[in-house]
């Protein structure tokens, strides 16, 4: 049975940050990609590197030689071992997105007030009645 | 194994390179008086890279039967030692004329273009079976466009020629007008085993002997490779097919690999390369039979093959008259048969799309193959 772990508050990763948790024994990296949160095992699968430890960043493309664009800004991983980049709403990666995948978990924000009906696993701090919170359920 | 049917299209043959005052007729009167003034008519202008008495620049047999001269210096070697008895139903032959490797590069045009005239009024001109590239002195590709314009009316050249080692790697941006005015006139990239020994023929410096240089040459091909992929040609210039001749292929496999692998990590330094390089390269680039470098069983080769994925990659070449194979075993043992028809004719005929306009060979091709 699936049990609800609370990874953190809200106000906890700025737009565009990350935090990592220990979830169940679990690394788990959450990103605020412009307000929505995502969630994936650190571990990045390719070779294994902590994708938390990598750039937040665009994905670069083309459309032929001397033509460079950033877009997306925000929205990819760039693993810092090999380079491997992922797509942060989706955990595809941009070369193989079909069979090369960082492990995602669904997050939720819930209400400090819904979470005090228990039950929850919080393991590091207290949760508060007025915050907003990153529910994992693993 | 001797080829199972005549028609076959040879793409790397080669013509001995005639002395100095052959070429002086087809050159301008200023040109003509500079090169017997200075002396530079004394030069043979053999290529480096192709000693003329190498064992590998001429196969014995033909060597002898040459009066130890170069083979290949005549139509009538050409046509007994090649056409004739290996049932060609097209040559294309390629000039390697050590003028590529001239710093004066007027000097070079010059000598470039009285090459391209002599291979059209020599041996175009009185042989239907032949095809030729056009040879272009790369060191200033504004005179090597004007060349190619120049040959481009001219159906029977069906490529451009250029040395793997010249200047620079031939990706850089520098090259491009040379495949612009390819791609527009239909006319196939064809880089041919070489130095002009601007730099040293190996990423470490300076060889001693000559057998380093050759075999050296596929590192080369796998540098023009790399530099093809990575400064965007194959975007750039779509229609364009590039075709590695005399460059060995079985090291295809860890280039793959390699490339595949490095693009996914650094991709966003190259972003126009917009999926894994493999298929880039298998769709893109041509391979020439010869030089074999496998043993010749079935079951490596085919694992080779395999690994290469390469069924539309590999072109048929004899490499005349280089040494490389004895008799008339002009292929490889263990070549997969189902590719055998495709190494012949049906690869060498995407390869170089004037040859596909010529809906008379292929009409012939198929007739042959089939009887």
């Amino acid at each position: 049975m699936a049990k609800k772990y609370v990874a953190g508050a809200t106000s906890d990763i700025a737009e565009g940050g990350s935090k990592l948790v220990t979830l169940a024994g679990r690394d788990i990296g959450i990103y605020n990609v412009a307000g929505s949160f995502y969630a994936f095992a650190d571990r990045c699968p390719h070779a294994g590197g902590s994708l938390c430890e990598g750039f937040i960043t665009g994905i670069a493309v083309s459309g032929g030689p001397n033509d460079y664009r950033l877009e997306r800004k925000g929205e990819f991983l760039r693993c810092p071992w090999h380079g491997w980049e992922f797509d942060i709403r989706t955990g595809q990666s941009w070369c193989d997105p079909n069979s090369m995948r960082a492990r995602k978990f669904s997050v939720k924000v819930e209400a400090g007030a819904d979470l005090a009906k228990g039950p929850y696993v919080a393991e590091t701090f207290e949760v508060k009645v007025e915050g907003e919170y990153l529910v994992i359920e693993l | 194994m001797k080829l199972p049917f005549k028609g076959a299209i040879d793409c790397d043959v080669h013509l001995a390179m005639p002395p100095v005052k052959t070429l002086l007729p087809f050159m301008s009167d200023y040109w003509q008086d500079q090169i017997v003034t200075r002396f530079i008519d004394r030069s043979s202008f053999a290529l480096m890279s192709y000693p003329t008495h190498s064992p590998l620049s001429g196969r014995p047999d033909w060597r002898a039967q040459s009066g130890g001269a170069m083979p290949g210096a005549t139509l009538e070697q050409l046509r007994s030692q090649l056409l004739d008895p290996f049932g060609h139903e097209l040559a294309i032959c390629h000039a390697l004329h050590g003028s590529i490797a001239l710093y004066n590069e007027d000097m070079g045009a010059e000598f470039c273009s009285a090459v391209n005239r002599w291979v059209a009024q020599e041996w175009l001109d009185h042989e239907p079976r032949l095809r030729a590239s056009i040879l272009v002195h790369a060191q200033n590709p504004t005179l090597a466009v004007a060349e190619i314009e120049r040959c481009a009316g001219d159906s029977r050249f069906v490529a451009v020629l250029l040395p793997v080692m010249g200047d620079s790697p031939l990706g850089r941006r520098i090259y491009w007008p040379i495949f612009e005015a390819a791609q527009k006139h239909g006319l196939s990239i064809c880089v041919h085993a070489g130095s002009t020994f601007r730099n040293p023929p190996t990423g470490t410096g300076w060889t001693s002997y000559q057998s380093e240089d050759y075999i050296g040459q596929s590192v080369a091909f796998q540098n023009l490779i790399i530099s093809l992929l990575a400064e965007g040609v194959f975007q750039k210039y779509p229609d364009l097919t590039f075709v590695c001749l005399e460059s060995g292929f079985t090291w295809m496999p860890t280039l793959l690999w390699r490339s595949a692998k490095a693009w996914r990590g650094v991709r966003a330094e190259v972003p126009w390369i917009d999926r894994s390089p493999a298929g880039i390269v298998r769709e893109r680039i041509k391979l020439s039979l010869r030089p074999f470098d496998a043993p010749e069983d079935p079951a490596i080769i085919n694992r080779i093959f395999e690994q290469i994925n390469c069924e539309d990659m590999l072109v048929f070449s004899t490499d005349y008259p280089h040494w490389q194979f004895e008799g008339d075993n002009a292929l490889p043992d263990g070549v997969p048969r189902e590719l055998i028809r495709k190494i012949l004719v049906d690869n060498p005929l995407a390869s170089f799309p004037r040859l596909q306009t010529n809906s008379h060979v292929r009409a012939h091709v198929t007739q042959e193959a089939a009887s």
